[in-house]
């Protein structure tokens, strides 16, 4: 347990060290604070339910900037350091290789919350000073709006240590880590749109349906946060898909994290087996 | 007898590469031991083989009484490494780098400061480390190694980079180590400087141990000829076989000096002459095998032997 808190210090350090932490924050924070105001501005509702607006277009940039983030930090996390050469005396010394992996997700786990609690954060306190009222039931929706974000984040965290564990070079890492966000973020969704299409809901079942945005840990995101709350979904235009789920926010919350562990899992077993 | 560090009939396989081919030594406490080979010979194979970094194909090795590969931290507490080509991560400093590095051996913060004096880093130490030039790079590698009194040093190359007077004082933060009875495994290219400092040498040629004892033991199984450089004064140049007697290799280097490679049975004999009452010889230095010569003869005869 210390060790993973060790190597997890150390990495925090980095990130901070190498502005890691600062361009993501900054990054998370104007993006959010632009789309409150510019949101809220043509329809001019900065009323009751203000903050529903904002989880709606926030939740929409998390799906596209926090895996991209996510990949970023951690496709690098093995290889990397394998091919600087710095792994090779960091496993010298008495800790275990889950040990640093999972500290290193712990590490950049913390990264990334930091960033999405405060950017994100910095978009509400905004609106609230600027008067909007919010009630409980918002704030509810935004506070799991955020730590559903957090979640995603480290199921792509996740996903890139796979990456990391499994290719020999950084340079395939990368390219591999681009390829899952664009398949995950874009192509998964037209894919799934052209099915639908082509399908005129003939022959695939609801289940089949549900079973494959579970396997999309982005879509799963994506339903949680629009179709969550009564009052969200009104806004997203999801009202209507929302009243056909038969997928649960738990089970969608389960799906996510599967989507952490399970790659994490993945990962350990393979930088286990590696050669150095 | 056992040592610190058991290797037996250990092999290590890369695919078709045969990296170490069935090397079996034991290194004792107290003592620091040379590995020495051309590029490739499985030096740094064998180091990380001791530090269970690789598993070994076939063979067993024991480390402090630990097996390294079985995941036994107690054994890696007590043990320094420092790779070949050493790096740290460019954004933290000196000194965050190496308190790093004690957290995980479990030593005390206030263990850093001195260590980074100790290998002269202490001017440096605030900085970050990716600013550092290569020289500066292998202190801190070193210093890290020295962390928490090891009580096996595992070197690999570890004077390359280092200026002439860290070089001395790597040797004697080395034998200090020794002195207390650590184990010290050294590999090195720079043979001519592992020669006074270690008392053993093992000698790799792709992956077989083809030499392992003292520079003694081995210069008398290489019975390499010891080289007598004799300063000759007057005519003497003219007729050497007349007061040396007959010898098998000698050489004139110059218009004063004679050089003759003597067998170690008549190495004595040709001292003798060199030194009697009517030789014409004003100066005499006797240079026995270096360890270049004793490390080139191992492997030609091993070639041979193939
Ligand atoms: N991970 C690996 N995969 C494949 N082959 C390897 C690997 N590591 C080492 N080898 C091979 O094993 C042999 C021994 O390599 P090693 O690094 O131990 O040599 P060395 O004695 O340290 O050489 P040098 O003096 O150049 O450092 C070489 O032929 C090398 O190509
Ligand atoms: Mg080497």
């Amino acid at each position: 347990m210390r060790n993973i808190l060790i190597v997890a210090r150390k990495e925090i350090q980095e990130g901070l060290r190498n502005r890691w932490v600062l361009a993501t924050t900054l990054l998370l924070a104007g993006l959010a604070l632009s789309l409150t105001f510019l949101g809220s501005a043509p329809t001019g509702t900065v009323g009751v339910r203000a903050l529903d607006v904002v989880i709606v277009s926030l939740s929409s940039l998390t799906i596209f900037l926090v895996p991209l983030i996510a990949l970023l930090i951690s496709h690098d996390a093995i290889v990397g350091e394998m091919e600087r050469g710095t792994m090779l005396l960091l496993l010298s010394y008495p800790v275990a290789r889950w040990q640093v992996l999972l500290g290193k997700f712990v590490g950049h786990l913390s990264i990334l919350a930091f960033a999405t609690l405060l950017g994100y954060g910095a978009a509400a306190g905004a609106l609230a000073v600027t008067g909007a009222e919010i009630d409980a039931q918002s704030w509810t929706a935004f506070g799991s709006m955020i730590g559903s974000s957090i979640l995603l984040g480290a199921a792509f965290i996740a996903v890139g240590y796979l990456v990391s564990a499994l290719v020999r070079e950084r340079g395939t890492a990368g390219g591999i880590a681009i390829g899952i966000w664009l398949l995950f973020v874009l192509i998964y969704d037209m894919a799934l749109l052209g099915l639908l299409v082509v399908d005129q809901g003939q022959t695939l079942s609801g289940g089949f349906l549900n079973a494959l945005l579970l396997l999309n840990p982005a879509d799963a995101y994506r339903l949680f946060n629009l179709t969550g709350s009564a009052g969200v979904s009104a806004f997203s235009g999801m009202a209507g898909v929302a009243q056909n789920a038969t997928l649960n926010p738990s089970v969608l919350l389960a799906a996510l994290a599967a989507w952490a562990l399970v790659p994490l899992g993945l990962a350990t077993l393979a930088f286990s087996r590696r050669e150095l | 007898m056992t040592g610190t560090v058991e290797i037996r009939d250990v092999v290590k396989r890369f695919g078709k590469v045969e990296a170490v081919r069935d090397v079996s030594f034991s290194l004792p406490e107290g003592e620091t031991v040379a590995l020495v080979g051309h590029n490739g010979a499985g030096k740094t194979t064998l180091m990380k083989l001791m530090l269970g970094l690789i598993k070994p194909t076939s063979g067993s090795i024991s480390v402090l009484g630990d097996d390294p590969v079985a995941g036994q931290f107690e054994a890696r507490r007590r043990l320094g490494y420092l790779p070949e080509n050493v790096s740290f991560n460019a954004a933290l400093t000196g000194s965050e780098t190496l308190a790093f590095y004690a957290r995980l051996k479990r030593e005390p913060a206030k263990s850093v400061a001195p260590l980074l004096d100790r290998v002269g880093l202490t001017h440096a130490a605030g900085r970050r480390v990716g600013t550092y030039s290569k020289g500066m790079r292998q202190r801190l590698g070193l210093a890290q190694a020295l962390l928490g009194e090891p009580r096996v040093l595992l070197l690999d190359e570890p004077t390359t980079g280092l200026d002439p007077a860290l070089r001395q004082s790597f040797y004697e933060i080395v034998e200090e180590l020794r002195g207390r009875g650590a184990t010290v495994l050294l590999s090195s290219h720079a043979l001519t400087e592992l020669e006074e400092r270690a008392g053993r040498v093992i000698i790799m040629n792709r992956g077989i141990k083809v030499a392992d004892g003292t520079l003694d033991e081995l210069r008398r199984i290489a019975r390499l000829p010891t080289r007598i450089r004799l300063k000759v004064t007057g005519t003497g140049l003219a007729n050497v076989p007349n007061w040396l007697g007959p010898v098998d290799g000698w050489r004139r280097i110059n218009g004063q000096m004679v050089e003759i490679d003597a067998a170690p049975d008549r190495k004595i004999e040709v001292l003798r002459r060199a030194t009697d009452e009517g030789a014409p010889v004003e100066d005499l230095d006797v240079i026995p095998p270096t360890l270049d010569e004793l490390y080139a003869h191992f492997l030609l005869t091993q070639e041979a032997a193939r």
